[in-house]
């Protein structure tokens, strides 16, 4: 019991003794464990090439500086790959997930025992495997380039986006739903009356963030061959071009910078 | 106009929320349904237009068994059953406007009311009912920028725009102020009278139910156990509904507001 009488006075604490000594066993066990895994690692590191870590990337740095920025021209393409790649994958998984999420949230589901489940596997397997490998399996069946990339970044985001808006449908106030219900309105008049304006805001915002996110994603899909800016990085690290490396980082770096801008205008907008 | 026969309603949970309930409304009658929280008055008007499904008994709107119809056959029948909510359940990013011609959906095609292309007759009469409450100059306004009282004549709009035989009403005034209750209450018996509709009113404050309407049902654990003229509501009555408590100054006759008649 957390309230002791002593003496008269009725003292309360947050925990009783044992609960308190259990607490302490947990974490003593946990500071044990803790400090054995870093035993180990410690073991498993060569010390050597940490201690040379700074002189090495201060060697990379006088390397990679200045960068080559006449090389920018040749960039110029690969970034707009980037962004269409990111763009039009965004389109595409928002296209497929609205559906999914209908399916799939409880209140508008036709079946919650048949139809639910597979919306469910739809989006957990999705969401699951990263689009880099998404790209590599894509790559293998329809070939290098754009292409395979647009196609990995819409996989991968179908699930995300379906996710986000069958949670949304299904935190809607349902006595608006029963109101149209009662003027008589068929399903689909429910749907874009009752359910469709409520979601909208949801809808906007998780459409531009998963863009946002796909931006950063699609630039790193070129390492695998699936196009855009991250085949010149890949070609540009083959050959330990450091100041090309480092004026591709650089234009990763605005892209991702006016994405963030332009996300955070939208979403003001709508909201 | 609306018979209930034996009507019960019993939920997964094995609450039996109506207990083989019998009541017949002529047409024109405002009818006021009182009780304590969980006396079943929400399911009850919910069994009528089907938001609930009643588990045994019958509902007939004139002729028309409810309980017995299709979804197709209910949707028609509930375009003459207007109905009007306690948080007012209007769609909130909607406009004035929109909310209120939603009361059509059931009159329209699904791309007409996609599009907003509703009929030039149902805008007219969408028109003249917002003036009728006052609300013309808010037409375009979204629902979320009203005030209670302002949202909830935007509810009766919808329900009345349906061309409704029965409105059913579940508690209207419950999240308004004392002079706006009135206000709703006495546009909603005025509008009943003027277009001649039954209706049923589920409300918490007797006094207010007293003031407007011609017969209160007393609603208690499922079960009718009053049902008579306003006059008739006495302290015993009120004890035999609700349980035991003074309700003397509860039924003093309460005078009319002259304020609010200006509005």
């Amino acid at each position: 019991m957390p309230v002791a009488d002593r003496n008269g006075t009725r003292v309360w604490r947050r925990r009783t003794q044992a609960q308190s000594l259990f607490h302490w066993a947990i974490w003593l066990v946990g500071t044990a464990i803790f400090v054995y895994c870093w035993q180990m690692i410690s073991e498993a590191t060569t010390w050597f090439f940490v201690w040379d870590a700074p002189r090495i990337s201060a060697d990379i740095w006088t390397r990679a500086t200045p960068p080559r920025w006449e090389y920018v021209t040749q960039l110029g393409e690969p970034i707009w790959d980037t962004l269409n790649i990111a763009t039009l994958g965004t389109i595409i998984a928002i296209c497929l997930a609205v559906p999914v999420a209908f399916l799939a949230a409880r209140n508008t589901t036709p079946s919650v025992l048949f139809v639910r489940p597979i919306a469910l596997l739809v989006i957990v397997s999705s969401r699951s495997i990263n689009s880099l490998i998404w790209a590599l399996l894509l790559i293998a069946i329809i070939g290098p380039g754009i292409l395979s990339g647009v196609m990995a970044i819409a996989i991968r985001s179908i699930g995300f986006c379906a996710k986000l808006l069958y949670e949304a449908i299904e935190e809607i106030d349902e006595n608006q739903v029963e109101a149209i219900e009662a003027t008589g309105a068929r399903p689909w008049q429910v749907m874009t009356y009752g359910i469709v304006p409520q979601i909208l805001p949801a809808f906007a915002g998780i459409a531009v963030f998963r863009w946002d996110i796909n931006i950063r994603e699609s630039t790193v899909l070129g390492l695998v061959g699936a196009g855009g800016i991250g085949l010149q990085l890949q070609a540009s690290l083959n050959v330990l071009a450091w100041p090309q490396v480092s004026l591709i980082l650089v234009v990763i770096l605005a892209a991702v910078v006016v994405s963030e801008w332009v996300s955070a205008k939208v979403r003001g907008a709508i909201i | 106009m609306l018979r209930l026969e034996n009507l019960s309603k019993t939920y997964k949970t094995g609450d039996q929320a109506l207990k083989e309930i019998d009541l017949e409304v002529p047409e024109g009658q405002v009818m006021a349904l009182i009780g304590p929280s969980g006396a079943g008055k929400s399911t009850l008007i919910r069994c009528i237009n089907r938001l609930v499904e009643p588990s045994g008994g019958g509902a007939w709107l004139k002729d028309v068994e409810l309980t017995k119809l299709s979804s197709r056959g209910l949707r028609r029948e509930r375009r003459r059953m207007g109905m009007i909510f306690q948080e007012y359940a209007l769609i909130e990013r909607l406009t004035v406007m929109e909310n209120v011609l939603s009361g059509r959906l059931g009159y329209v095609g699904f791309w007409r009311s996609f599009l907003r292309r509703y009929p030039q007759q149902d805008i007219d009469t969408a028109f003249r009912l917002l003036d009728r409450v006052g609300l013309l100059s808010m037409a375009d306004k979204r629902a979320d920028e009203l005030s209670g009282g302002q949202r909830q004549r935007v509810g009766i709009c919808r329900a009345l725009i349906q061309d409704p035989d029965l409105l059913l009403v579940d508690e209207p005034t419950a999240s308004l102020d004392p002079k706006t209750s009135r206000q709703i209450m006495r546009l909603i018996c005025e509008l009943c009278e003027e277009r001649q509709l039954a209706a049923i009113i589920n409300i918490h404050d007797v006094a207010l139910a007293q003031m407007f309407v011609q017969r209160v049902v007393g609603l208690r654990l499922g079960t009718i156990e009053f049902d008579g003229a306003p006059g008739s509501l006495t302290p015993d009555v009120l004890t035999m509904i609700y349980g035991e408590e003074d309700w003397e100054s509860t039924i003093r006759p309460v005078d009319d507001d002259h304020g609010a008649a200006a509005e």
